[in-house]
């Protein structure tokens, strides 16, 4: 797991610049994502994680930072041949599988988008007999091709959102909060899938979620997002086992577990920004505590906290 | 617990492959929004009732052998006979040919401003909701300040510069017409172009053209269709209502206003004159309505049984 498949440098997000309704929903993040592997984003609601998604697939133009994916600017780029170089390369998992698709397409249709736009089949065959495949690959079959998506269930919807990234051939996809519109019964279903794509066609994850339990399961890494920050970023089970942002030991401290005697004694803790005591002009950035754990702290902290490390 | 080994037990239906699935017949979006259509009744009978209208401006002056435009003058303003179905004017026209020849104008009149009003305000309003920001704003700006001006005022301008006619007349039914459309369409863009499916075709490199011809305008056009059914009745009745005050069209044209206003002197003593045009403007104006309200209802997913 050494080489990096995307860098994100200092990306912001502002949304309504220049007038008084200003929201920064992401504010200079900056962090890698490495081939193969799955980072997952978590974080409360508003914290900014759909947006930074979002930035990245260059939905919203960024206010500032840039995205390298393999080494080149996706912001930066202008012509539209290069920028349908990256569409094949990225794509998205939405949230909504009721919104995810339009209703008035055919199964078919939806899947064919891709390659429709990016003329990736020679004949009317050769673009049915890949839809045929792909819906095969999401565990679907080819009578479903005809149909509306009002006549599927959630879980299928989202697999067929499934198939319509997967059409072009992506190395790196992003899934914005992909099960959390689902029932319980099928969450593990779609995940299960997407890791299997994942080990099948060497895929690259940024899974964004607000449920820890799920995100721990399929990622490799995890960082958490704080209004619009990167507070902590470091390997899953490091996260887990030795929290060391305060906010991050909050998030933690809410999951129920499945275990009544732990459950009795849990203590939830409450995050509260004001225990940092940043003194104006401190430099608060991202630092590596140990290695590929990151926290954002101030200098002090830093210190405290590698020394903590240590014993 | 006792242990049952795998062996006794068997499969006797349901495979692991039918769990996906979906019993239902496969339904188009259209067959689906025809079904619904069909069990409201009222809508029903207003298509019958179009139907005939339309049926019969099409070949209703060719059933008398009098035609529209011939005067006679010895036998002006006679009631409703076996001679003169409808009876006849104030120059002894054949009423029954005037009201169906007047049918073809005032429809053609009600379909031509919707189809302008169509391409104008969808063009409009998409591009206006999909572009957002200042683009939208001054779009629609203008779009407000046309709605502002009063509109006989622009009428009566137009006729001035261009003459009275049946061209002048849709220019002036449409001028300020597609504003409605355009509002709707672009409150619908707006809506819909946050929608994720939308977001999804972005990421796969759509276009901005494919976005809107594929995605946003096939979503849309549930109350495009139903604006249109409405507009068609209200280009009829303005069409009516302006001739009405004069400005309509020149004889020998007719139209159902122009006859309506003919008949408006005499209407005490040859109330028939104003009856039949007045009937079949009444009865087109309820037809398209209840079509339109029953397209509503159909194409509303929510009300989806
Ligand atoms: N287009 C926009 N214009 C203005 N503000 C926006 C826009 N999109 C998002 N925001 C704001 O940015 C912030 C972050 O939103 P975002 O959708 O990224 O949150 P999220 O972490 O994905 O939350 P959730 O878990 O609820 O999906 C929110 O405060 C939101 O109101
Ligand atoms: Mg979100």
């Amino acid at each position: 797991m050494a080489e990096k498949l995307i860098e994100i440098r200092n990306l912001k997000q502002h949304f309504n610049v220049g007038r008084p309704n200003l929201v920064k929903a992401v504010d200079g993040i900056s962090f890698d994502i490495y081939r193969g592997e799955t980072l997952g984003l978590v974080g409360e609601s508003g914290c900014g994680k759909s947006t930074t998604g979002r930035s990245i697939i260059r939905l919203y133009d960024a206010t500032d930072g840039e995205v390298l994916f393999e080494g080149e600017n996706v912001h930066g780029t202008k012509s539209t041949k290069e920028l349908k170089k990256f569409n094949r390369k990225m794509q998205m998992i939405f949230q909504d599988p009721y919104a995810s698709l339009n209703p008035r397409m055919t199964v078919a249709d939806i899947i064919a988008e891709g390659i429709d736009i990016h003329g990736l089949a020679n004949s009317k065959q050769e673009r049915m007999e890949r839809v045929y495949e792909l819906l095969e690959t999401v565990g679907l079959n080819k009578e479903h091709a005809s149909r509306y998506p009002h006549e599927f269930s959630g879980g299928q919807r989202q697999r067929i959102g499934i198939a319509r990234a997967l059409a072009v051939e992506p190395e790196f996809i992003i899934a914005d909060e992909p099960i959390s519109a689902l029932d319980v019964s099928i969450q593990a279903q779609v995940v299960n899938l997407m890791k299997q794509l994942q080990r099948d066609k060497g895929l690259t994850y940024l899974f964004i979620a607000h449920d820890l339990s799920m995100v721990k399961y399929i990622s490799d890494r995890i960082g958490v997002m704080y209004y619009g920050k990167l507070v902590e970023l470091a390997p899953a089970d490091v996260l887990y086992k030795n929290p060391l942002h305060p906010y991050t030991q909050s998030l933690l401290s809410a999951i129920p577990l499945p275990d009544p005697e732990t459950e009795r004694t849990r203590r939830r803790t409450s995050y509260d920004p004001d225990v940092h005591e940043y003194a104006d002009g401190e430099e608060v950035q991202m630092r590596e505590v140990s290695k590929g754990h990151f926290v954002y702290c101030s200098e002090k902290e830093f210190q405290k906290l590698q020394k903590q490390y240590k014993n | 617990m006792q242990q049952i080994s795998k062996d006794k037990f068997k499969i006797v239906g349901a495979k692991a492959s039918d769990a996906e699935k979906i019993s239902k017949p496969s339904l188009s979006f259209w067959k689906d929004v025809t079904i619904r259509f069909r069990k409201n009744k009222l809508a029903l009978f207003g298509v019958v009732l179009l139907t005939l209208l339309v049926f019969m401006a099409i070949f209703g002056p060719y059933m008398t052998k009098y035609n529209y435009f011939e005067n006679n003058l010895m036998n002006t303003n006679q009631p409703p006979s076996g001679e003169h179905w409808f009876g006849t004017d104030d120059l002894g026209r054949d009423m029954f040919a005037r009201t169906w020849f007047g049918a073809r104008i005032s429809l053609f009149i009600g379909v031509m401003a919707a189809l302008i009003d169509l391409v104008i305000g969808v063009l409009w309003g998409g591009i206006s909701g999909y572009k957002g920001g200042r683009t939208d704003e001054s779009m629609m700006r203008f779009a407000d300040i046309l709605w502002g001006v009063p509109y006989l005022l622009l009428v009566i301008l137009l006729m001035v510069v261009l003459g009275q006619g049946l061209g002048t007349m849709i220019l002036a039914m449409t001028i300020t017409g597609w504003i409605n459309m355009a509002r709707i369409v672009r409150g619908q863009v707006l809506s819909l172009k946050s929608q994720e499916y939308v977001l999804a075709a972005r990421t796969l490199g759509a276009t901005t053209q494919r976005i809107m011809s594929r995605h946003l305008i096939p979503n849309t056009l549930g109350p495009i269709l139903v604006t249109m059914t409405l507009t068609v009745p209200s280009a009829i009745f303005t069409e009516a209502f302006l001739s009405y005050l004069g400005l309509g069209l020149t004889p020998p044209l007719a139209s159902w206003g122009t006859m309506a206003s003919d008949a408006l002197p005499a209407l005490r003593y040859y109330p028939w004159r104003l009856f039949f045009p007045a009937t079949f403007i009444c009865l087109t104006i309820f037809a398209f309505n209840v079509i339109g309200d029953g397209m509503r209802d159909a194409l509303d997913p929510r009300l989806r049984k």
